[in-house]
């Protein structure tokens, strides 16, 4: 069913809305329409935000924090949309986050220190992918069942290596690059991170062969073995680049909050797979973007923020969540049909 | 309050007076028969009857569930006359009802049940008792009493109430004092408890207002992320009441990035590196208010008692009572030390 739906859609987002001024077209022609609707309900909130609670929300430091709380889950987000595009999905992101942190910070106990950590919780997050991708690609298991059964086990892990114990990190390198004194012409080092992989992932999905064989892959696997891609192979690695996503992620998590517990990225999988869908990712693959996806981890981050400035309650913000998701979809699919 | 200034004053206080009362009446009744309560079998270390205890629990997936494994565990170890037959612990209803079921299948002489949803599980207790095996029910209740012999478990709204007279006394005499309170999981009936208890001390306390209450989910990521939100929401506030001492290792991440340290952290339940913090104290966090996990050693201890046919020493009746909630302690500087062996990784 992708195959005839997503290129048409695509060229049809390119086609600026009907009765717009010639220079609005124009400025259309160059820009998502898409990412241009997210941009609105970013800006959208924005306003609510600082019209509900000025002095909170629009200061240096809530920025900071915003974005710092974006990190973890939008690198994971990352991750997420090369598998979404490629006509997948990895159940299992949150599952490998809590397994990498505690399994890195029951290291950190023994005292490997700063690279102990950092390499620890990567080799666990690609490790975890290696198995996702060689039960997908090689195992021909459905992406669904391979990182389902991955949550479950690596969930299951977490809790035997811990014990159900929060392992708290001491290791001041490690701690000290979530204190204030550690930011760099004021952007803390995790947000540093999640650009970086924001950039990596942008010029890797939009500028190589490994960009381009993932939508193709995620387009129709049939066209794009015939095309001599190695089908399996590219999905090998796709499972491995989100592995390696949430790897990094667990590192930042260990950062912020300073300890490792088998509860860390708890519901990571849907968070990730919302924004990813918010940003225009298609969920039978072979369309979306990375810019797409940060800017719906963003929006997330943003209303999560503007409740806790509000002082809103968890219920009320879980309603108002569902209800944003639907709004921001429906906004979307306005935008893409109005041609 | 006084028995916050002088909790063990209090204590032992209620001792003696405890002990008074039981010398009087022992004199009281010398000159008659023997007095009733000298004929109680009451409990005590030395080996008696042999009794099998079965112990199901929900899955440790918390320091707090960890540590009441540990309890029952190391506290059945210490009688050479019980033998604990302890299931796998399981969220799942409907595999904690199957693991109960086999304990009764096994004919153990008493059961201690812990479960992961106290009105799920009830029809599971209710078949134990109708088989004759009498339920220790710990901390998440039963439907119906019919469905334990025995009630033992922690007291939220106590939590909440403590907590609240603590923070209330402190800030005694200072006009318009703030509070704000990192709860829980809201699902849970237990937070809606713990705050229940918090509002209702604050109104002993008319300087003081709550001006922000934000739920977390009781883990560390869950409290670094909500209270990073609560300290940019209020730039000034003078006490913070953290409902689990779990999320206060984020919650106490948060304030650290924060750079803050303008107010007094009490915390909940009794982690050993909340009681480490406020030994040291060199920080925000000044107090925790305890849920204790040594529940379950008690439960224990009950259960033991009642396989045996006895009472509880220091009481008066026949048997054990039908019910026992536990006192959740304030826990500051004064006397972290006496609880420092019960707090829980």
């Amino acid at each position: 069913m992708t195959q005839h739906a997503s290129p048409p859609r695509d060229s049809t987002d390119k086609v600026p809305p009907t009765g717009a001024a010639p220079a609005w077209r124009g400025l259309m022609a160059h820009a998502d329409v898409r990412t241009l609707s997210l941009l609105g309900v970013l800006a959208a909130l924005i306003l609510i935000g600082g019209i509900t609670k000025p002095d909170e929300f629009l200061d240096t430091r809530n920025l900071q924090l915003v974005l710092t709380q974006a990190s973890v889950i939008g690198v994971v987000t990352v991750g997420m949309t090369f598998v979404i595009i490629s006509g997948g999905i990895d159940l299992s992101v949150g599952a490998i986050v809590a397994l990498a942190s505690v399994w890195a910070t029951t290291v950190a106990t023994q005292e490997y220190g700063f690279a102990g950590i950092l390499f620890t919780a990567v080799i666990v997050g690609v490790g975890c992918g290696l198995v996702n991708g060689v039960l997908i690609a090689y195992g021909a298991m459905v992406p669904f069942i391979a990182t389902l059964a991955m949550l479950a086990s690596a969930r299951g892990l977490a809790l035997q290596i811990t014990d159900g114990k929060t392992q708290i990190v001491t290791i001041p390198s490690v701690l000290d690059l979530g204190e204030r004194d550690a930011y760099v012409l004021g952007i803390p080092p995790l947000v540093m991170v999640f650009a970086v992989v924001t950039i990596i992932g942008w010029l890797v999905l939009n500028r190589t062969t490994f960009g381009r064989r993932t939508v193709a892959v995620g387009g129709n696997p049939e066209a794009a073995r015939l095309a001599g891609i190695d089908v399996r192979r590219q999905r090998l690695y796709l499972y491995l680049l989100s592995g390696l996503c949430c790897g990094i992620a667990a590192f930042l998590l260990i950062i912020l909050s300073g300890s490792g517990q088998n509860t860390n990225g708890n519901l990571y999988e849907l968070d990730a797979i919302a924004a990813a869908i918010i940003g225009g990712t298609l969920l039978t693959g072979g369309r979306g973007t990375i810019v797409g996806s940060v800017l719906g981890v963003l929006i997330f981050t943003t209303i999560t923020n503007i409740f806790a400035l509000n002082n809103l309650q968890s219920d009320v913000q879980q309603i108002a969540k569902g209800a944003i998701i639907v709004a921001a979809v429906l906004v979307q699919r306005r935008t893409a049909s109005t041609t | 309050m006084p028995e916050f200034t002088s909790r063990r004053g209090l204590l032992f206080g209620t001792a003696a007076v405890g002990a008074g009362a039981l010398l009087t009446g022992c004199t009281s009744n010398e000159s008659k028969d023997e007095p009733a309560a000298n004929d109680q079998p009451a409990a005590d270390d030395k080996p008696g009857k042999q009794v099998t205890i079965g112990f199901a629990g929900p899955q440790a997936d918390h320091g707090w569930l960890n540590a009441i494994n540990d309890n029952a565990k190391s506290r059945a170890k210490k009688y050479s006359d019980v033998t604990l037959e302890i299931t796998e612990g399981s969220n799942d209803t409907a595999q904690q009802i199957g693991q109960i079921e086999t304990l009764i299948n096994k004919k153990v002489d008493v059961l201690v049940i812990l479960p992961a949803d106290g009105k799920a599980l009830t029809q599971v207790g209710l078949k134990a008792m109708r088989a004759g095996i009498p339920v220790i029910n710990l901390d998440r209740i039963f439907n119906t009493p019919q469905a334990y012999r025995c009630w033992i478990g922690g007291d939220n709204y106590g939590m909440g109430l403590n907590a609240g007279h603590y923070i209330g006394e402190k800030l005694k005499g200072k006009s318009d004092a703030k509070v704000i309170e990192l709860a829980g999981l809201d699902n849970l009936e237990l937070t809606k408890q713990r705050t229940q208890g918090f509002d209702d001390a604050l109104k002993n306390y008319p300087n003081i207002k709550k001006v922000a209450r934000q739920a977390a989910e009781f883990t560390v990521e869950s409290g670094q992320s909500k209270m990073a939100q609560l300290l940019q929401a209020q730039s000034k506030f003078d006490a913070l009441w953290n409902h689990d001492d779990d999320q206060g290792v984020g919650a106490l991440r948060a304030i650290e990035q924060a750079g803050r340290d303008d107010f007094l952290m009490v915390g909940g339940a009794g982690a050993l590196s909340a009681f480490q913090a406020i030994k040291k104290d060199d920080g925000v966090l000044k107090a925790t208010v305890l849920y204790p996990p040594t529940m379950a050693a008690s439960a224990i201890d009950l259960a033991r008692v009642l396989g045996q046919g006895k009472g509880v020493g220091g009481m008066a009746e026949f048997e054990i009572p039908a019910s026992i909630t536990l006192y959740s302690a304030v826990v500051d500087k004064d006397n972290v030390d006496q609880y420092m062996s019960t707090g829980f990784k």
